[in-house]
């Protein structure tokens, strides 16, 4: 037997846990068609029988007013899972069964997890979960997620309900006189013309139209634009009699019942509750102090740091032995591929370019650890809750901090999920703005560019200029919203609701999926996307290649020092093993043949296609201390920001004198005239404000609606960097700081 | 004991409340009753919105709430 089923459950009620608990490591993220709401699938095999499991979106309702909410709902209609696992948070049972009831009205097989048991029994709450069981007619099983405690009988219940065949029928509520009445009729209706009753049941769809459901509406009015006229009116005749007789509308009417029904079940002897308990818990007393509004910047501050002094300081040694590493390959590789483009490639595409992103990954990891951390314990969420205030300031909204934080607000997230992210924000003034200054966040394909600066500008405190670079990207995203919102994009800010889920001790196996996720995203990206760009920049960096002409003359200038240093020093040289040592003659022959590559590999390097833009750039970039190099970097950073490494890593590489000396690229860059820490600064700062990356534009163009925001972006951006790269430079250079 | 109704906005910290009315758009008033803001139900002011957001306990949940939002939502002490 395979099962197809679904884990469903209102937000913080332990649903990723339990999915991880379930399934282990056989996860595999990804989205559903059409729409940008992540969704993670995995497998789990009881009994010999293999179940695939999709966990849904998170959600308190199904209505159509979210999209999760409206993701999770098509997806039982369309592929319609064997069985459905509702996760309920038995510490707070009647708002997490607003959610079930909505489940057995679509007639949907189902069966509940009564979740964290353990924490609703702390309370003093006790749950008689066989009673909730016939009462709602539907399997009720006692879980403790977090432990894995309950998860085989939950299992083995749900094989049960998949053997057993679908459930028939639907949970029908009794919504008070009018609106009864007014289903019946609607009912009727439906049922006499086969109104979208290939999908959804004649009840449901009433209902639906009664809770003036866009889009179920919306397919109405396609598939039978008449009865759907009709339907309206009749919705319309009984809200007009709801709204003089009882002063509600329909949808608050409905609401109202299913809290009257699960509360009818639940009196019926389903809680225990001991009263005069201390209202105080745990969570409220950690919030008192970390929310406080002194302790509470200073906390989030002394956080972020810690976070960051964790990562650069433990993971110095790992990326060291992953730099180790690479420049071993390069040296092998160079060592025995013939000369030639094929050996030019290898070392200085491939391996220069994409080993400089991958010699992060210990980094990324640890980054990614530490902010899982902060999800999973809940601290995540006071964030934005703290941040609401200051974020109104600057006329954005407290949705808009998960916005900024999934873009690497805390360093190493992306963009892209960050501009989706916005679509939580009902006003389209403030998810623009937001979705506007999301990319001035350090993603994690920014996150080792900064890092490889640091390390080879400011070794001495890795973690202060970390957080410098994060306050500083706030600071001007903040400010870049307020201008939008004083200039092209004014308007009212709109309410902001949010819950805060209770503080909780990560568990160890969380931790590890999770950091896990995305450090291979990262890993993935390095080796496709990133991979291709590379090679196609080595190609850029390499072709058209000197002129004939220019090559022999550098051929003649090599023959004229090797007979100016007679037959015997060649013989020498090119007899030499690894650790002959040379005589003087030879040494000289050596260095000077050196020099002469040097100028060759450097002009071959200017004369290329990327060496002619980067030095046309130069008269700009000059401003802000940029040479013809980093310009080549920068603008392959459009294409995806790790890039910027992999190409300075490609540049340098081409113009290298030994291959066989290779160092690491922090170091090249650290030992480069023209690098100073002040060059650095500047191209932090430029790094951190230029034109979001080609997908991040053209999500924004998707989101927007419109090219004219993506175009804004791209050029308002990098005016933007540029301008304040330049100002720090200029500033730096004049008052002769940071070797300037 | 009928006093009128206040918006939440006006409650001190560490008050217990009844909420009497919603007064937003149909879209945050399903919001707030499908995480569990009915009229009718208790909550619990943790903290008054003075800096930030107002945080409250609705059954055995906390919420943040913004001072906007706070407004519209209309409540009676008990």
């Amino acid at each position: 037997m395979e099962a197809k089923i679904a884990l469903a459950g209102n937000p913080n009620s332990g649903k990723t846990s339990l999915f991880n608990e379930l399934t282990g490591a056989r996860q595999h993220v990804g989205n559903y068609p059409g729409v940008t709401v992540e969704k993670k699938e995995g497998t789990c095999v009881y009994n010999g029988h293999k179940m695939h499991i999709v966990d849904l979106p998170g959600t308190y309702s199904l209505t159509a007013y979210s999209e999760e909410e409206v993701v999770a709902r098509d997806f039982l209609v369309n592929e319609k899972p064997d069985v459905v696992i509702d996760i309920v948070d038995a510490s707070n049972l009647e708002r997490n069964l607003y959610l079930a009831v909505q489940f057995l009205e679509m007639g949907v097989s189902m069966c509940i997890a009564l979740n964290m048991i353990d924490v609703a029994k702390n309370r003093g709450i006790e749950i008689d979960a066989e009673k909730l069981s016939i009462l709602l007619g539907v399997p009720v099983v006692p879980t403790i997620a977090r432990t894995g405690e309950g998860k085989k009988d939950l299992i083995s219940a749900a094989a049960k309900m998949v053997q057993g065949g679908k459930r028939k029928g639907f949970l029908e509520i009794s919504y008070g006189d009018d609106l009864d009445k007014a289903i019946l009729e609607m009912e009727k209706e439906i049922r006499a013309n086969d109104f979208l009753t290939d999908t959804y049941h004649a009840r449901w769809i009433a209902l639906k139209y009664l809770e003036n459901d866009k889009q179920i509406l919306l397919k109405g009015q396609e598939s039978n634009p008449s009865l759907s006229a009709r339907l309206e009116k009749m919705v319309e005749k009984v809200s007009l009699h709801l709204e003089k007789t009882l002063n509600t509308y329909p949808e608050a009417m409905i609401a109202d019942q299913r809290y009257g029904y699960i509360n009818s079940i639940i009196k019926q002897g389903v809680i225990q509750q001991e009263h005069g308990q201390s209202r105080l818990y745990m969570s409220d007393k950690i919030d008192k102090v970390v929310t406080n509004r002194f302790l509470g910047p200073i906390i989030m501050i002394a956080i972020l740091m810690a976070l960051y002094q964790f990562t650069f300081t433990y993971s110095e040694a790992p990326v060291g032995w992953f730099e180790s590493f690479f420049g071993w390959l390069g040296d092998a590789a160079s060592t025995h591929l013939p000369d030639g483009l094929l050996k030019s490639l290898v070392v200085s595409g491939v391996i220069d370019g994409v080993g400089g992103v991958l010699g992060f990954v210990p980094l990324i990891m640890f980054m990614f650890f530490g902010i899982a951390l902060l999800e999973d314990s809940g601290y995540l969420a006071r964030v934005a809750f703290m941040l609401d205030r200051v974020f109104r300031i600057f006329g954005l909204h407290g949705s808009s901090v998960m916005a900024y934080i999934v873009s690497g607000g805390i360093a190493g997230g992306c963009a892209v999920p960050g501009v989706m992210a916005t679509r939580t924000l009902k006003s389209p003034r403030e998810r623009l703005a937001t979705l506007l200054t999301v990319p001035f966040m350090n993603c994690g394909a920014k996150l080792p560019v900064f890092a490889l600066l640091i390390a080879a500008f400011f070794a001495e405190n890795e973690a202060e200029i970390m957080l410098i670079i994060t306050l500083i990207a706030w600071l001007g995203a903040l400010f870049v919203a307020k201008f939008l919102r004083l200039t092209i994009i004014k308007g009212e800010s709109s309410p902001f609701v949010m819950e805060l889920p209770p503080y909780r001790l990560p568990t160890f196996k969380g931790l590890a999926i999770h950091t896990w996720e995305r450090t291979w995203q990262y890993i993935k990206k390095a080796g496709t996307v990133i991979l291709g760009i590379s090679i196609i920049l080595w190609a850029m960096m390499t072709f058209p290649g000197l002129p004939d002409s220019r090559f022999q003359e550098f051929e003649n200038m090599r023959e004229t020092v090797k007979v100016a240093a007679g037959t015997a020093v060649i013989q020498e040289l090119e007899a030499s093993g690894e650790d002959t040592e040379f005589s003087q003659e030879a040494q000289d022959l050596k260095s000077r043949l050196a020099d002469i590559n040097s100028v060759e590999a450097e002009e071959g390097l200017r004369n290329s296609v990327a060496g002619r833009m980067g030095i046309a750039l130069e008269s700009v970039s000059k401003w802000a201390g940029f040479d013809w190099r980093t310009n080549i970097a920068l603008v392959g950073g459009f294409a995806a920001k790790e890039v910027v490494i992999s190409a300075l890593g490609t540049a340098y590489s081409l113009g290298e004198v030994d291959p066989e000396e290779s160092e690491s690229l922090s170091e090249t860059l650290a030992q480069t005239p023209g690098w100073s820490p002040l060059v650095a600064l500047s191209l932090i700062i430029f790094t951190i404000f230029y034109a979001p990356c080609f997908v991040t534009v053209v999500m924004i163009v998707k989101e927007s609606g419109s090219w004219k925001w993506g175009i804004f972006s791209m050029v308002f951006n990098t005016a933007l960097a540029l301008v304040l790269a330049a100002l720090v430079f200029q500033v730096g250079s004049a008052m002769g700081i940071l070797g300037g | 004991m009928k006093t009128h109704s206040t918006p939440l906005t006006a409650v001190p910290a560490g008050k217990k409340v009844r909420i009497v009315s919603l007064a937003g758009g149909r879209g945050m008033c399903a919001r707030l009753t499908s995480m569990g803001l009915v009229p009718g139900s208790e909550i619990e002011i943790v903290k008054s919105g003075d800096p930030g957001p107002f945080i409250v306990t609705a059954g055995n949940c906390r919420l943040a709430i913004g001072t906007g939002m706070a407004a519209k939502i209309m409540v009676r002490s008990r």
